[in-house]
């Protein structure tokens, strides 16, 4: 069309390493059709040179789907935090400015080390246990409506971005945040996984559990798949009264 | 205990609606009496000052988990690190408001009590009465002060209703979370005119 050539601006917080100061670096990409955060760090791996011109090392980052099922991408885009791989040049105002989620420790650039939410899904018992000696035979039905409604939980891809949103999950809290309860929830209403509720819910009872929740709703906000995280927690809130009063005065029954 | 955590932010939940909310409504409503004139608030002032066992039902009702609730309510608001700039969703920003209303209440708070009560035990007063109020409120800077104080209270009160809802798993549902939004959106108002009219009554 004979205009001047496009281009994209990208500004980017980079580290060298976790215990290193963090610096800004600027790049001026080429404009290329439907591009996203992912391909234009690809671009500036392809071609590492700085708006000044300098040669410089290419920007790490994390991927892996590239079609927002994995969480791997996820970044701080604008100051929102969200998946790369979705986020399309055309719909975002430039500078483009890239951070890494620094709810997590930072490795090096844009790459962060998620592993606390996996410890916290270990700590929150997050799955069905049904190993045993002898074959236990078919566990108990799901209702159909109930599996579909289960299904919207189970998305969760534990991308961190309800973490990073969250102003209770930092280093002076020990706040789990919402996706490792949200398990819980989706755990407990397993049918088969209904069978160990106390021990999950006893152990959102703990230590950086469920009370560290203050209501700010940026999780359910942010949620990139749409979880209805908020919920999730007030139903979790209304389960653990029901268990502390069963824990402090006795019942017969433990699990449900 | 592995659950003290838990056990102690359901407490401060619990105490900033029993007693506190309460304590907080009925204060005001009693101060109402002042836009009856001075005779009805010093009667309604007389009536409440002298009520039988009143310094156990000020430890027990008010002063001890009113303590409770704002140190403990301290530690929480500054183990946030807030970010309404980024993420400026209706419930995130009165998040941050609960956080702010929550540390100036407790220096209005203290301020409150030292400049009435406090006075009246040392004996600096006889009792917390209409020309007490007049006095303090003659200034235009302690009235501006006392309107920031009653708003902030009927707002962090208010704010707290909806949180209290959620954190005891009452309200559930995204619609459940909304109703009780505008119930609680009433409550501000209703509280914020009682409490306001009170306050011009003695100017």
């Amino acid at each position: 069309m004979g205009e001047a050539a496009k281009t994209v601006l990208f500004e980017i917080e980079r580290r060298n390493s976790t215990d290193e100061d963090s610096y800004w670096e600027k790049f001026e990409l080429p404009y290329k059709m439907n591009m996203n955060v992912i391909s234009a760090l690809m671009e500036i791996r392809r071609n590492p040179v700085n708006m000044d011109g300098e040669k410089t090392t290419p920007v790490n980052w994390d991927m892996n789907c590239l079609e927002e099922v994995c969480g791997a991408c996820s970044m701080v885009i604008n100051g929102k935090a969200r998946q790369s791989c979705t986020a399309l040049v055309d719909q975002l105002e430039q500078p483009i400015r890239l951070q890494p989620m620094k709810t997590f420790p930072v490795v090096r650039d844009l790459v962060i080390d998620r592993s606390r939410m996996f410890d916290s899904l270990k700590k929150v018992k997050a799955w069905v246990p049904i190993d045993g000696t002898h074959d236990l035979g078919d566990g108990p039905r799901m209702p159909e409506r109930k599996r579909q409604w289960a299904y919207e939980l189970s998305k969760c891809m534990t991308c961190g971005v309800c973490l990073e949103a969250c102003p209770n999950v930092n280093d002076k809290s020990d706040f789990i945040g919402a996706a490792p309860l949200s398990q819980v929830r989706l755990m407990n209403a397993h049918p088969t996984g209904a069978m160990n509720r106390d021990a999950r819910l006893n152990a959102i009872m703990g230590e950086g559990g469920l009370a560290g929740c203050g209501n700010s709703q940026n999780c359910v906000e942010s949620c990139p798949k749409g979880i209805p995280l908020t919920t999730s927690i007030a139903a979790l809130n209304r389960d653990t009264t029901v268990q502390m009063f069963r824990n402090f005065f006795g019942s017969d029954r433990m699990v449900d | 205990m592995d659950n003290r955590e838990f056990l102690m932010r359901r407490l401060h939940s619990l105490l900033g609606i029993i007693p506190i909310g309460l304590f907080l409504t009925q204060h005001l409503i009693v101060n109402h009496f002042a836009t009856q004139g001075v005779e009805a608030f010093n009667a309604a002032s007389h009536f409440m000052a002298n009520l039988p066992f009143v310094i156990f039902l000020e430890i027990f009702v008010i002063y001890l988990p009113l303590m409770y609730h704002a140190f403990y309510g301290l530690y929480i608001a500054f183990t946030s690190k807030n970010n309404p700039g980024h993420y400026s969703y209706l419930r995130n920003m009165l998040f941050v408001a609960q956080r702010y209303t929550g540390v100036f209440l407790v220096v209005f708070i203290a301020w409150h009590v030292f400049e009435t009560r406090f006075q009246v035990a040392i004996g600096a007063a006889a009792e917390a009465d209409f020309s007490m109020m007049e006095n303090i409120l003659s200034n235009p800077f302690m009235l501006a002060f006392y309107i920031v104080g009653v708003l902030a209270a009927v707002f962090h009160f208010s704010n707290g209703i909806w949180s209290f809802l959620v954190t005891w798993g009452i309200t559930q549902s995204e619609a459940a979370q909304r109703n009780a939004t505008y119930f609680t959106l009433l409550v501000f108002i209703v509280l914020s005119i009682i409490g306001i009219r009170a306050l011009f009554a003695f100017v």
